[in-house]
């Protein structure tokens, strides 16, 4: 038998039928919902009569619409978000699909809330209608992002008509320097290799620089891997994979557990496997990376400047430039070091993590926040909060002067009530930096959790590492 | 989907390279629960102004550039979020295809399983293209054949590739998930063999579900 990928792998084991040589019918182990890339799906199943063919392979959880303030009951002001989850519950009761919703105590956002249940098992398939899903590479299942059409024919199949991807190796070799993290890793990588780079692939990740990262390090490397265009990421399950998910499914017992730890370790790209393209990085060189336009790949190591006009070659990469320093209100070859900014966010799906929150307070150490400064901690799920308040993590930050919110996407893409307004400057450890997407006018420049911390404190963009160097000094 | 087989074109090009979704339609116009009123979503931001008006130097606002069905565009359009709002908004809008280089994977699926053709070609030919729209300062016309897989305008002929699937759903106008059911029977038999080898993944959202609760 041929050497295969991991990739290639997880594919052959979940194809029901090939329907030829670009397409194959995938069966999905878990579809999630939200409230609104679902809502169009489920009206099509019912115009044509359709039920959902296996309803306990899917959940819904209500994540990008939900206010963030801290009343109980939450209540959604907005008459058609309001709606969009009441719709929702609606179709759950009616399909019998789990739903986690807006009051629910574990509630948060989709790609929180289901690894750390454990929903998510090395070697699933699973999908969303949400480009974030890549975000369970992290534990060697295959997941990818949908449209709200492939929503209705999951519902509908339970499959997906899949187009195979090919297979890209991405190295990273090294220890990553002290005050960086997976968030810097990774803005390091799309800066590389670009937006489009990854276009028609799944990632591999894989080198001795991922060891030593934890589960949650690892989602976000996974998470931002679509941010290059990458259709999934992955990384072999290894100890730390298998005792992050054994922790959380005390389901798996006995002769089952024994089977799923010998399925599990043979979730590997064989020897001879052939990928495609293959990168490699050396984590040694990396330093914290942020962006200073509108693409996450146009992000520099804090210590370097933005790329200089004239150095670009292709004309409409020097346009992307000029638009984006436009968008920005930053010039070609300054510095990020210094840049006032005027709120904070921390959370989302990439950086909403206990292990995100313990590193802001780290990076703090017993620090304000600068006078001027909005600075908002928006867990990522119910668990989260809870954990962070158990910890005394939210005493600390609140007594810091950052706002201690309720779980959801908030601030990442601002679909609920949580907008900046024109001209604000926000330092967020979210994954999108496009135009308006944080509200338009606004200015994201994209960061990991330690950063973000060190310019809510010194109210400026700020080498985080200056910090820690004071700290320990 | 409907059948399609010949898009007769208006061409004209948006020189944006990474064109993201959040700005193909803004996240304001996503909290319907159907698909109606996305039309006035589309490109928002591009569109109008603080104040709602529209700007009069965006060429799609333009009296010359009413009528344009083809967008010719930078690579990597469509990238970011899933929502397939975009496609439906460029639909209503009117559009009928796009061109580019490249395009992100979710919104190339979106796009092609609604019937909003994407038509990938190499860079030099997208800026042959667009050169040429340029020159004529208005849109141009472009005419592509789905049966042949050819774009033609007035100075340029250029063959294109897809999928024999994604032909077939055009020409044909095909239910997707009809298709797929008639696989019911091999859905079924796959899912009682895979989870006899994996018991693990068999219901994992329902029993998390109910040791959560």
């Amino acid at each position: 038998m041929s050497a295969k990928t991991l990739y290639q792998k997880l594919v052959d084991s979940h194809t029901v039928v090939k329907l030829d040589e670009e397409n194959v019918l995938l069966f999905c182990d878990l579809h999630l919902m939200n409230e609104y890339t679902s809502p169009q799906a489920f009206s099509g199943l019912d115009e044509k009569g359709r039920g959902v063919l296996i309803p306990g392979q899917n959940i819904s959880v209500v994540s990008h619409i939900i206010p963030t303030h801290n009343e109980m009951p939450r209540m959604i002001a907005d008459p058609a978000s309001s709606l969009q989850a009441l719709n929702l519950k609606k179709n759950c009761v009616k399909h019998h699909i789990p739903l986690f919703d807006t009051n629910h105590p574990l509630q948060g956002i989709e790609h929180v809330v289901s690894p750390e249940h454990g929903m998510v098992r090395p070697g699933m398939v699973i999908i969303c209608g949400d480009s974030h899903t890549t975000t369970y590479g992290a534990l060697g299942a295959l997941g990818f992002g949908i449209g709200t059409s492939e929503v209705e024919h999951v519902l509908a199949t339970q499959t997906l008509v899949y187009r195979l991807a090919k297979n890209m190796h991405i190295k990273i070799n090294g220890i990553l320097p002290v005050g960086t993290t997976s968030k810097d890793m990774i803005l390091n990588i799309i800066s590389q290799i670009g937006a489009k780079g990854a276009i028609g692939y799944v990632v591999e990740f894989s080198g001795s620089a991922l060891k030593d990262l934890s589960t949650e390090a690892r989602f976000t490397l996974c998470n931002m891997a679509v941010e290059s265009g990458a259709r999934g990421a992955l990384i072999a399950p290894d100890q730390i994979a298998i005792d992050y998910v054994f922790a959380r499914c005390p389901d798996i017992t006995g002769e089952i557990k024994e089977r799923a730890l010998a399925h599990w370790a043979s979730l590997y790209s064989d020897k001879d496997a052939r990928f495609e393209k293959e990168y490699e990085f050396d984590a040694t060189d990396m330093a914290p990376f942020v962006t200073w336009g509108t693409s996450p790949d146009q992000a520099i190591a804090i210590n370097d400047s933005i790329p200089q006009k004239d150095s670009i070659k292709d004309p409409l990469d020097k346009l992307s430039l000029e638009q984006a320093l436009r968008y920005t209100k930053l010039s070609d070859g300054q510095t990020l070091e210094g840049t006032p900014i005027d709120h904070v966010f921390i959370g989302s799906c990439t950086n909403g993590r206990i292990e995100d929150l313990r590193n802001v307070l780290a990076a703090i150490g017993d620090r304000k926040v600068a006078a001027g400064v909005r600075a908002m901690v928006v867990p990522g799920s119910g668990a989260v909060k809870a954990q962070a308040e158990k910890e005394g993590i939210a005493d600390k930050l609140i007594a810091a002067g950052f706002e201690w919110r309720k779980p959801g996407c908030s601030m990442c893409l601002a679909m609920n009530d949580d907008v900046l307004t024109s001209g604000i400057r926000c330092a967020s450890t979210t994954n999108r930096n496009f135009e308006g997407r944080q509200g338009r006018g606004a200015i994201t420049h994209l960061m990991s959790p330690a950063m973000a911390a060190a310019a809510a404190v010194m109210g400026k963009i700020t080498d985080v590492r200056k910090l820690q160097g004071a700290s320990n000094a | 989907m409907h059948k399609l087989s010949k898009i007769n074109g208006h061409a004209a090009a948006l020189r944006i390279t990474n064109f993201d979704t959040d700005q193909v339609m803004p996240k304001q116009f996503l909290r319907g629960i159907d698909k109606s009123g996305l039309a006035q979503g589309l490109f928002y931001d591009l569109r109008f102004d603080d104040h709602g008006e529209l700007k009069p130097d965006f060429f799609l606002n333009q009296v010359t550039y009413a009528g344009t069905n083809v967008l010719i565009t930078g690579p990597n359009y469509g990238c970011g979020s899933s929502r397939e709002h975009a496609v439906w908004g460029m639909q209503q809008f009117g559009f009928k295809a796009v061109i580019a280089s490249s395009f992100a994977e979710i919104f190339y699926s979106n796009a092609m399983g609604n019937g909003l053709l994407l038509v990938v070609l190499p860079e030099d030919q997208v800026q042959a293209l667009m050169k040429e729209a340029d020159d004529q300062g208005a849109p141009i016309s472009l005419d592509i054949d789905i049966e042949s897989l050819t774009v033609r305008t007035l100075h340029h002929e250029f063959t294109f590739t897809m999928s024999a699937r994604h032909r077939r759903m055009f020409l044909e106008g095909l239910d997707v998930i009809g298709l797929t059911l008639k696989y019911k029977a091999e859905i079924d038999a796959f899912a009682q063999k895979h989870w006899n080898k994996q018991p693990w993944v068999k219901d994992v959202a329902r029993k998390t579900m109910d040791r959560l609760n």
